[in-house]
């Protein structure tokens, strides 16, 4: 599993990093979206993969009632709590493009980002 | 002392109010609190006498062992005299010269500014704040003489002084680092030996001496503005006049031959071929004779006065090296006194009279007596004109007969110190002789009256006490001359400052000398238009490879290379920013690899894979391929939410429901944003040619390749093991008062628990993004602003719920 995951991580920050370099800001959104998912991929992958690089289904962090600790192996919660982060942010930064996109249009007219760079001059 | 710097302090943040309420009186009142402060270091001229010191300290940062040490000694009190005595009469002159000056309150607040820095400067003990006031006198000076910053010379000539001091004090706080940390070698103290005064014997046995001595000389140098860097002290003469008179004649100019002086004994080898004697005397030699010679090309005033300061202190310098600090005291002395005189004059006339060429001018006697006869006194003080008892002759003499004592240089410093005397006799007729007494080649532009007694005081005074120091010397000369001379020396020493019968007779040859070199300067005065023309071919070549050419050049060169770089990598290109990062992290990992040699390993279990699994992988493998070629917007959301979907059954299936169920709900949330706005929004278009797609996707592929790569190595790699265990046993407690999280859920706990302030700080961006947002949609085309108080949209409160 964990050579596929690598193989489609590798895939998705291609696709993302190719459309984060066309002109047209909507497709700049979509890389952004992707490559938030190939982020969070990644974290997953690197922490859920052993060292001889097998991957195994794990039970999640969860304490049943009446026991104070879980007993046996389960899923390393922290790479989540990382990626539960992450997600929100990713959905944050999504969402204000988004509306920034729309709104820019709107003003400017184009969304070829080759006309917008009069400010960074 | 550390009294008088707050007094000093505060009176130069009071002094715009001082201005305003005191009137035509406010040089009267900001002068007294200097001349007070003076009279106060006077007093203590009997305590340092002999060797003697006063030591402040104030805990400054007592955790990084830093402390505010200040030490008034011999050298310091030499210093502390000239900045505040001579500071009083600046002050005094300064309150009638910038009468009617709209920003005269910023002028008092910037010169009084200046002298707590100065002040400070020469009493600090500590490296770091001696640094710390060094650079506080350079940026007090930059605003100094750029006053007038509507004047185009004045700002280039306060940058041109900014930049020289600045990057000369730069490289000196390095050599005092340096210089500090060697000591403590020495000293046996790890954390570097930091006060002066407690500097250890040997450093020049130290192997970071050569690096101590060029690092601070390139700082005291450029401070003291010595060949080839002495062009940025003629530019400052677009200050004020007083600014001139105080800061780049009397002190600031002087703060470089000031540490000099003061780090002397414990960097000088002991012998004239030294590194440190060796520098200083080479430097010192040629500035006192090119600074001495460019002067007497010029005409103006003030730039007259400017080129012969640059002389006096390579005068200055070079008698340190020489080791003769009671000639380098008593010419410290003396030439304060000329010197600030004449820059006065120089102000007064130009004041007064509406005029800056001596060329010009002259006759100005009739109209101004008092100045002309002040001039004329500093002006034989500053020719050493034999036997003329007065504090400049003295000090020549002293300049002379170390000249002849300098072993097997002394033929050649003796002939470049009389070169330099005969072109000073000359500037001294010219700014002090000239003027008043020589032919006017015009009438002058103002109808020239006296200075009124505020400007008058301290230019009088100053000559007035040439007389004094040679006459009666044991009143104030020479016991600030001993006591310096004894810092600088490091040891007893006495100071022969004498005018009787059995001197003169000790110093038949150096008063020949010195006659000659009157008789020259008087002779080039005679013959001075055949003088500049014979030495034009020179200043053509000066104006070509000069120091300050090369420093426009330089300047020049900054600029364009700045605005090369910035049009390369900062074009206002997104695809560009992109692709320089790309290509600069593929670079770093090349290097990696090539610096190791390897690749990392890498497991291989690689073990079956279950059916799910496969699907999951090609529908994302797919979707990844396909949302980067669809043309329909619409289609493209639909694909990003399978990949979203697929990326949460995956988090689902290996043990996080948690992050699971978060990209569940964030997937659907975008995808509906997404569709609500996808009509605003324009139509996928393609911007660039064939062959840059082509090339990004190269890129992006290999970026990609080089992605995957690296989950395999960082997933094969554990470098500590994972501290999931420890939030295990901290989720519950043991025992029902035990302290713990008191959660089921570790991916909980560690949200609101253990990493709470990064889960504060993911609340605090999804909050700027919904304020964006908000405003971005509500902001009207007419520009009017936001509307008031309406509820935020519906993804915002939404966002909330699921952090």
């Amino acid at each position: 599993m964990s050579l596929l995951l690598a193989v489609i991580i590798g895939m998705l920050f291609a696709s993302a990093l190719y459309m984060m370099m066309r002109r047209s800001f909507v497709k700049l959104t979509i890389g952004l979206i992707l490559i938030g998912h190939s982020a969070n991929l990644l974290i997953f992958t690197c922490a859920a993969t052993r060292r001889d690089g097998s991957m195994e289904r794990l039970p999640p962090g969860l304490i049943e009632e009446g026991q104070t600790r879980i007993e046996g192996d389960f899923a390393d919660p922290l790479p989540f709590a990382l990626i539960l982060t992450a997600i929100v942010i990713a959905f944050a930064i999504t969402a204000f493009t988004l509306v920034l996109v729309k709104r820019a249009y709107q003003e400017v007219g184009t969304d070829d980002l080759d006309n917008m760079r009069t400010t960074d001059r | 002392m550390m009294l008088s710097l707050a007094i000093l302090a505060l009176l130069s943040v009071a002094a715009p109010w001082v201005c305003r309420y005191a009137g035509p009186a406010r040089g009267v009142v900001l002068a007294a609190f200097p001349l007070g402060i003076g009279a106060w270091f006077a007093s203590k001229i009997p305590a340092v006498a002999d060797g003697g010191a006063i030591v402040e300290t104030f805990a400054w940062l007592p955790e990084l062992g830093l402390e505010m040490t200040f030490r008034l000694d011999g050298l310091g009190l030499l210093f502390a005299l000239l900045v505040t005595l001579i500071g009083a009469g600046v002050l005094l002159y300064a309150g009638s010269y910038m009468q009617g000056h709209h920003q005269i309150g910023r002028f008092f607040s910037y010169l009084i500014g200046f002298m707590t820095s100065m002040l400070g400067l020469v009493l600090a003990d500590n490296l770091v704040l001696l640094f710390i006031f060094w650079e506080l006198t350079s940026i007090t000076s930059y605003l100094l003489i750029g006053f007038n910053h509507d004047k185009k010379e004045s700002r280039s000539g306060a940058l041109q002084a900014l930049m020289v001091t600045g990057l000369g004090g730069l490289a000196m706080l390095a050599g005092l680092v340096v210089l500090a940390f060697a000591a403590g070698d020495l000293a046996g103290v790890p954390g570097g030996v930091w006060n002066m005064s407690e500097l250890p014997e040997g450093l020049s046995g130290h192997a970071h001496y050569p690096w101590i001595v060029a690092l601070v000389l390139a700082g005291c140098l450029t401070k003291s503005a010595q060949f080839p860097f002495h062009f940025w002290l003629p530019s400052a003469m677009a200050a004020p006049s007083p600014v001139s008179a105080y800061l780049h004649s009397s002190t600031m100019v002087k703060a470089g031959v000031y540490l000099i002086a003061r780090l002397h004994p414990n960097l000088a080898t002991g012998t004239a071929e030294g590194l440190w004697e060796g520098l200083l005397i080479g430097f010192g030699a040629t500035t006192m004779f090119v600074g001495a010679y460019l002067a007497t090309r010029q005409t103006l005033y003030k730039r007259l006065l400017a080129y012969s300061t640059v002389s006096s202190l390579g005068v200055m310098v070079m008698l340190i090296g020489m080791g003769h600090p009671d000639a380098a005291a008593a010419y410290i002395l003396a030439h304060a006194m000329f010197k600030g005189c004449l820059f006065l004059v120089a102000g007064i006339v130009d004041h007064e009279a509406g005029e800056k060429d001596v060329a010009e001018i002259g006759k100005l006697f009739q109209a101004m007596p008092a100045t002309g006869l002040a001039a004329l006194l500093a002006g034989i003080s500053m020719a050493g004109v034999p036997l003329a008892p007065l504090a400049g002759f003295v000090a020549k003499e002293k300049m002379i007969k170390a000249g002849l004592d300098a072993g097997p240089l002394t033929a050649l410093l003796t002939a470049l110190i009389i070169a330099a005397g005969s072109f000073t006799v000359f500037i001294a007729i010219m700014t002090g002789f000239k003027p008043f007494f020589g032919k006017a080649q015009r009438e002058p532009k103002k109808h020239a009256h006296e200075a009124p007694w505020p400007m008058l005081a301290a230019p009088v005074i100053l000559a007035v006490l040439g007389i004094v120091y040679a006459l009666v010397p044991a009143l104030f000369a020479t016991p600030v001359v001993t006591a310096a001379g004894e810092a600088i020396k490091g040891g007893p020493f006495e100071a022969a400052l004498r005018l009787d019968a059995f001197y003169y007779y000790e110093i038949s040859l150096a008063l020949g000398l010195s006659l000659l070199a009157t008789l020259i300067g008087v002779g080039i005065y005679f013959g001075r238009g055949l003088w500049v023309k014979a030495t034009s071919p020179f200043a053509k070549l000066d104006g070509v490879v000069g120091p300050a050419k090369m420093y426009d050049y330089a300047m020049l060169g900054l600029t364009k290379g700045s605005w090369a770089q910035t049009r390369v990598l900062q074009n206002g290109s997104l695809q560009v920013y992109i692709k320089m990062t790309l290509v600069a992290i593929l670079g770093m990992f090349a290097w990696a690899i090539w610096r190791t040699g390897s690749l990392p390993s890498v497991g291989t279990n690689f073990e079956r894979t279950g059916l799910l699994e496969w699907v999951l992988i090609i529908s994302i493998a797919v979707s990844a391929i396909v949302a980067t070629r669809l043309g329909s917007r619409l289609a493209t959301v639909a694909v990003l939410g399978v990949i979203g979907y697929a990326v949460a059954v995956v988090f689902a299936l290996y043990g996080g429901p948690d992050a699971a169920m978060t990209q569940f709900a964030v997937e659907t949330l975008i995808v509906v944003i997404f569709v609500l706005v996808v009509y605003h929004l324009p139509r996928f278009a393609v911007y660039s040619g064939l062959a840059v797609r082509v090339m990004d996707l190269l890129l992006a592929a290999t970026f990609g390749g080089v992605m995957a790569c690296l989950v395999l190595a960082a997933g094969s790699q554990e470098l500590f093991a994972p501290i999931s265990a420890y939030f295990n046993e901290a989720a519950m407690p043991e025992t029902p008062d035990g302290q713990s999280a008191y959660g089921r859920n570790l991916v909980n706990i560690i949200l609101v628990d253990f990493r709470s302030v990064d889960t504060l700080g993911e609340l605090v961006v999804l909050g700027i993004a919904a304020i964006g947002v908000y405003t971005l949609m509500k902001l009207r085309d007419d520009h009017e602003g936001v509307p008031v108080a309406e509820r935020e949209g519906d993804e915002d409160q939404s966002e909330e719920g699921d952090a």
